[in-house]
């Protein structure tokens, strides 16, 4: 049904992503479809990487590395953004459609009193995105 | 990176490399404290924002609680700072513009920010229109009609001398009487102090920046540029001591000027509309203007800032034109030309650092100036960089150098010219004799559709705060993450209002603008240091990079 699994990732957050990577590489192999991991690079220097070549690098080794470990086919994507902190929204939009995805998964935070100022990612994505999207707790909601 | 890089012994690639990063074990952030105050999450560089934060409370409770002995020490620190070290200021400018110049005709402005195969982020319109609004746009506003009014006026006056010193305030030996000198003496005199002096001061602090972040990998801070100099002490206190400087002289001085912007619009909104001047309208004009650059900031940098920017050049140059058609055409026209040779005639005087004969013009207006463009060039310099990314060194000089020069000539023949020309020829002397918010509004008076290009005026001014305080907003962000830019949000919606606090508590409080702004200028003293340091790190950073063919 899917082919074309997208997969948002923050690389400074990379031990937060288990679950999501988990589901992320299920629904690949079940739907035979590939995985394709968009991680946002500032043109500054940053925590990750000190350029956006250094970050690119970084992410297709991720993908690299998720490939054999799941044994799914994986691809990296790097998009580049002056102000991160506030255009991530829109530049997942774009990457998603451009990419041609046809399902995200991504990881969410548990909505808290702040989502009523400022929506988590996920939920612009969901609000926003042609794709089908699964936005994945970072922890259950019984806990 | 991979490229090969013959490494010198300090550690930085050597100059067979492409634009490669230094190799330090600091990791971007490593200093950093994560967390959530409530809902709202934060990134901060522990001491830099704290020590800075702190600093700035105390120094505002300190001006409230003793609001005379404040004054009175800022006041002393301030003359002392531009009097007795006036050759410094204005001998160091000179070295900063040669610097510029030697780049632009060096092979080394060839060099790429970003590395040989970096494209530029903004196109021509939206960088220059940026650079320009966080560099001098609200200056241009209140003494593009003041100041080359005040230089004609003191320069008509002629020379007067008590006990051997100079006591008048005309810059070098003044024009007594003669008119058409006169006006180019003070023509001459405004660009000066507008032209390629600050523009080089910023471009210095810009290019450090932008090399050693894009080319060198380094955090986007103020201490990076120091690595050359210091080496790894920079991530330790010698770095927290230059960051923290550069937090504190730049929230005083957007507040401070928030304060003085808030009081100029009112008594513009005064002449035009009757709006009652006092503390009320500028708390509430305050607040309007951060509420607007609070929802620039939220909007980030392309969706807010940038159109700002562009949205207040456009105003400008309708109302730059305007006043060139409807005004003495011609004779503007002339002037311009004029100017620009009447500068390069009396540069070389007007830049002599040592034994000036006319002290008040040169202490009182060249190094206040100077002091000035320096106290603030750590945050236009930042966020000149921050937008400055896939240009050659070449292009970054020309653009951040020699276009706003040409460009605040033609502002000052134009403005200035007008307000001179009515002077000389109409006799109208009602906007020299106003109050310095009021010049531009007098002059714009005798012309035709005086409310509407008013209006234009009074928008200009608010916008352009706005611009500068939603850029300061990002740089203070920027700096107190420890270089990174992706902080969280609510991050820099917090310095954005602590600004206007600032500005509000401070204009609520007698002289408080006044003593701080004397203070800010007295931070241009060490900042001059700084910069000439910087001079030495971007030939050092400059030289190791590999240069397009």
């Amino acid at each position: 049904m899917f082919q074309k699994i997208v997969v948002p990732i923050d690389l400074a957050h990379e031990a937060a992503l288990g679950k999501t990577l988990q589901v992320a590489a299920d629904l690949a192999r079940s739907h035979k479809a590939s995985l394709c991991f968009v991680g946002v690079a500032s043109s500054a220097p940053g925590g990750v990487a000190r350029t956006p070549e250094e970050y690119d690098a970084k992410l297709q080794s991720f993908a690299a590395s998720q490939t054999a470990q799941h044994g799914v086919p994986a691809s990296g994507h790097t998009i580049i953004s002056h102000d991160p902190a506030v255009e991530l929204n829109k530049a997942l939009e774009k990457a998603i459609r451009d990419l041609g995805a046809d399902l995200v998964v991504m990881a969410t935070h548990v909505p808290n009193i702040s989502d009523y100022i400022w929506a988590g990612h996920g939920a612009h994505v969901a609000a926003h995105s042609p794709a089908s999207v699964l936005l994945v707790r970072d922890q259950d909601s019984t806990n | 990176m991979t490229d090969q890089t013959t490494e010198t012994s300090d550690g930085i690639p050597g100059p067979d490399g492409a634009a490669h990063v230094i190799d330090t074990e600091y990791q971007i952030g490593q200093d950093n404290v994560e967390g959530s105050v409530g809902p709202f999450g934060f990134d901060i560089h522990n001491p830099v924002f704290m020590v800075s934060g702190a600093a700035i409370v105390a120094f505002v409770f300190y001006t409230l609680a003793l609001p005379e002995q404040a004054g009175a020490v800022f006041s002393w620190l301030f003359s002392s700072v531009t009097k007795g070290f006036d050759w410094f200021f204005i001998g160091a400018a000179n070295i900063f513009v040669l610097f510029c110049l030697m780049l632009i005709v060096t092979p080394l402005g060839s060099v790429r920010l970003g590395g040989t195969e970096a494209t530029p982020d903004y196109s021509y319109i939206g960088w220059f229109a940026m650079l320009f609004a966080a560099g001098m746009g609200i200056g241009l506003m209140f003494y593009g009609v003041s100041e080359p009014l005040s230089h004609f006026a003191s320069s008509m006056g002629g020379t007067a001398t008590e006990g051997g010193m100079r006591t008048d305030w005309a810059p070098l030996g003044a024009a007594s009487g003669n008119e058409a000198e006169a006006m180019r003496l003070g023509m001459a005199a405004t660009i000066f102090h507008w032209g390629l002096h600050p523009w080089a001061i910023y471009a210095v602090v810009a290019l450090a920046l932008a090399l050693f972040s894009y080319n060198k990998g380094l955090p986007l801070t103020i201490r990076s540029a120091f690595y050359p100099v210091f080496g790894d002490a920079v991530w330790g206190w010698v770095g927290h001591l230059i960051d923290t400087l550069a937090v504190f002289a730049t929230l005083f001085g957007l507040a401070t000027s928030l304060g003085f912007g808030a009081t100029q619009a009112n008594a513009g909104l005064n002449e035009l509309f009757g709006v009652p001047v006092g503390s009320t309208t500028e708390v509430v004009l305050i607040s309007a203007i951060t509420a607007i650059a609070l929802v620039s900031v939220l909007r980030g940098l392309d969706g807010g800032v940038k159109i700002l920017s562009e949205i207040n050049m456009g105003l400008a140059f309708v109302l730059l034109i305007f006043v060139l058609l409807v005004g003495p055409t011609l004779f503007l026209l002339s002037l311009f030309w004029d100017s620009l040779v009447a500068y390069v005639q009396y540069l070389p005087a007007l830049s002599n650092p040592i034994g000036r004969e006319d002290v008040n013009f040169s202490q009182g207006w060249t190094s206040f100036y100077w002091a000035w463009w320096i106290s603030w060039s750590p945050f236009v310099g930042m966020f000149i960089a921050r937008v400055s990314r896939g240009r050659t060194v070449r292009e970054f000089i020309i653009c951040v150098l020699l276009i706003p020069s040409i460009v605040c000539v033609m502002w000052m023949s134009v403005f200035g010219g007008t307000a001179m020309y009515q002077v000389v020829t109409d006799g109208y002397t009602v906007a020299q004799d106003a109050a310095l918010e009021l010049k531009l509004f007098k002059m714009l008076d005798v012309m035709p559709l005086a409310g509407i290009t008013s209006l234009v005026g009074i928008v200009l001014v608010i916008v352009f705060f706005v611009t500068s305080s939603d850029s300061g907003s990002l740089v203070i962000d920027t700096i107190t993450a420890g270089g990174k830019v992706d902080a969280p949000v609510p991050q820099r919606a917090f310095w954005c209002i602590f600004e206007g606090a600032v500005a509000i508590v401070l204009l609520l409080s007698a002289g408080g603008l006044q003593s701080l702004q004397s203070m800010v200028i007295s931070t241009g003293l060490p900042f001059t240091v700084v910069l000439l340091l910087m001079c030495y790190a971007i030939l050092r950073g400059l030289m190791s990079e590999r240069r397009n063919t």
